[in-house]
């Protein structure tokens, strides 16, 4: 790549470990039509990847897809060295909190307990004060233990969305994924559910997808975008192949000014037909090839 | 009034009916909860209709019409919660085809069946007062079964209708629950159809629960307030039915319409008042 950008922050470990998720060459989709293509992606233990991308351009597909729920149409992935499906119970899922029903009758306990729920019957009885010292634990990390009676329902969407973390937490999982953290999530919250992923960070690889590059790009260690092919140099960088996918949010950044340098050189994009230096009101420019 | 009553329940009939009611109400309240979460009051109006083959069949041959009926609901139910699974939104219309195929298989061995057929608009508008002892030992079976079934797979079950792909990845048996559930809507079905009839069906298998989910934040709780409400409501429309010599379904149903009205009136003078 001719790209001139800073590198991401030094992890010495993570080259050199076995990869947590290995794609090559993925085409997944529904109903026999792919959404993605041609995809490779590898990351590894320690790593905190920020997938954007637009909506529609497949970010929730790869996560299925990794998560086990989607199959692959054609290509290899691997998940902990597994299958999707026999890692899938290794992973924490944190959907998007708009996807649980805003009515369901159920308690935050009882939703963190959720994680804890084994696939048979018969077993589970046995264990209950672990389970109780785990939904603690989990909820004492997510910050809401205060919290844990409260109906799930009169949450606020950032309250929801750090109690689906730790119902993830509570799986122990080798890795975190987030489908859109900070939908319906207020700024202040967004905020300090960004620093509880930071601190999580210490101790679990995390991979997030949104659509919102300015949320995600100060908190990130790298960045890839995902629009039915996917770019990704393991480099906290917004390079110009990203651009080429037909991202619009480089444009975003020009707008509202830069706290990283993730755009690279000027320079660089002379191909473009169009200036990209645009004015902050001139948001169409980036849109075209 | 009390002795009035003890008189109306002197009637073996109608201590029958008390009994269909309260054993229908238990099977109801705990299943028509998880029908009201799931979404899932469409299939099991298409699960009720499609019943109705069962009877028509079971009667031709002249078997016993319930059986018939639950043969026909534990097929559709199966059949239908595999098109759920299967195809997802666009399992709509398929279950819109058997809702209407079993019916119309119903209505035509009915037409075949010699003799009175009066007795088979029991199976459309319900007959509380003509329930048989074969009957309630089909609401006994169904109501233990419901209590059995959902006792066990309570914590799964929740985390399935609460979120279905965090279940998933979790390795939790999705798919067999979920037809499991609606078999098991399908026998409570087949079962309230005696009392309200298929038609009515549906708004005693979820009005008890919506009632309930309006004041009540635990999936366990509002069962049992739905358990507690068909009681008052089956007991109360029976009693209304007798004095008033109406059809006993139909009033039942009224009453529970009557019951969800209050509920939504009561339950928004609590939020003003906040």
């Amino acid at each position: 790549m001719e790209t001139m950008v800073a590198q991401r922050e030094k992890q010495p470990t993570s080259q050199m470990a076995e990869p947590i998720i290995e794609i090559k060459g993925l085409w997944a989709g529904y109903d026999g039509r792919a959404v993605l293509e041609d995809i490779d992606f590898e990351m590894f233990p320690g790593d905190y990847v920020g997938l954007i991308g637009p909506n529609g351009g497949g970010k929730t597909t790869l996560i299925k897809v990794i998560l086990g729920l989607l199959p692959v149409m054609r290509g290899r992935v691997s998940v902990l060295g597994q299958s999707p499906v026999s890692a899938r119970d290794k992973l924490g899922y944190v959907p998007q909190v708009s996807h649980s029903d805003r009515d369901f009758p159920i308690s935050v306990w009882d939703v963190v307990r959720m994680g804890r729920q084994k696939p048979h019957v018969f077993k589970e009885r046995f264990n209950k004060k672990t389970d109780k010292d785990e939904i603690e634990w989990a909820l004492r990390q997510s910050d809401v233990l205060d919290l844990a009676r409260k109906s799930f329902n009169q949450l606020s969407g950032g309250q929801r969305q750090r109690v689906l973390i730790a119902r993830a937490l509570v799986t122990r999982p080798k890795l975190l994924i987030l489908d859109e953290p900070t939908a319906n999530v207020d700024s202040k919250s967004s905020a300090m559910l960004y620093d509880l992923l930071a601190e999580l960070n210490k101790s679990i690889s995390i991979l997030l997808v949104s659509h919102d590059l300015m949320a995600i790009s100060t908190h990130v260690k790298t960045i890839g975008c995902v629009n039915r092919r996917m770019v990704y140099h393991n480099q906290k960088v917004f390079s110009k192949d990203m651009l080429d996918l037909g991202y619009e949010c480089p444009v975003e950044l020009l707008a509202h000014g830069l706290p990283h340098r993730v755009l690279h050189e000027h320079h660089d994009l002379d191909a473009f037909s169009e200036p990209i230096s645009v004015s902050p009101t001139d948001k169409k420019a980036g849109e075209k090839r | 009034m009390i002795e009035n009553l003890i008189e109306m329940f002197s009637f073996e009939f109608m201590q029958n009916a008390l009994l269909a009611g309260v054993l229908v109400s238990v099977a109801c309240g705990i299943i028509g909860t998880l029908v009201v979460v799931n979404k899932n009051v469409g299939i099991s109006g298409g699960i009720a209709h499609a019943a109705y083959g069962g009877v028509g069949i079971a009667s031709y041959f002249g078997l016993d019409p319930v059986l018939g009926a639950v043969v026909f609901s534990l097929f559709s139910s199966l059949a239908m919660g595999l098109a759920q699974r299967k195809l997802r939104e666009r399992s709509d219309t398929m279950i819109g085809v058997m809702w209407a195929v079993g019916m119309a298989i119903g209505i035509i061995f009915i037409s075949l069946t010699p003799g009175y057929r009066a007795n088979m608009m029991s199976y459309l508008f319900g007959s509380i007062l003509a329930v048989s002892s074969s009957d309630i030992w089909w609401m006994i079976g169904t109501a233990i079964g419901v209590i059995v079934f959902v006792a066990l797979f309570y914590r799964m079950l929740l985390a399935i209708s609460f979120d279905e792909e965090f279940a998933t990845v979790r390795n939790l048996p999705v798919d067999l629950l979920s037809i499991l559930l609606l078999m098991v809507t399908g026998l409570t079905i087949v079962v309230a159809m005696r009392v309200v009839g298929l038609i009515m069906v549906i708004a005693l298998l979820t009005i008890p629960a919506a009632i309930g989910s309006m004041f009540f934040k635990d999936l366990r709780v509002i069962m049992l307030s739905a358990i507690v409400l068909g009681i008052l409501i089956n007991g109360i429309g029976l009693i209304l039915s007798f004095k008033l010599n109406l059809q006993a379904g139909a009033v039942i149903i009224l009453l529970a319409a009557g019951f969800y009205f209050l509920s939504f009136l009561i339950k928004r003078s609590i939020l003003f008042k906040r």
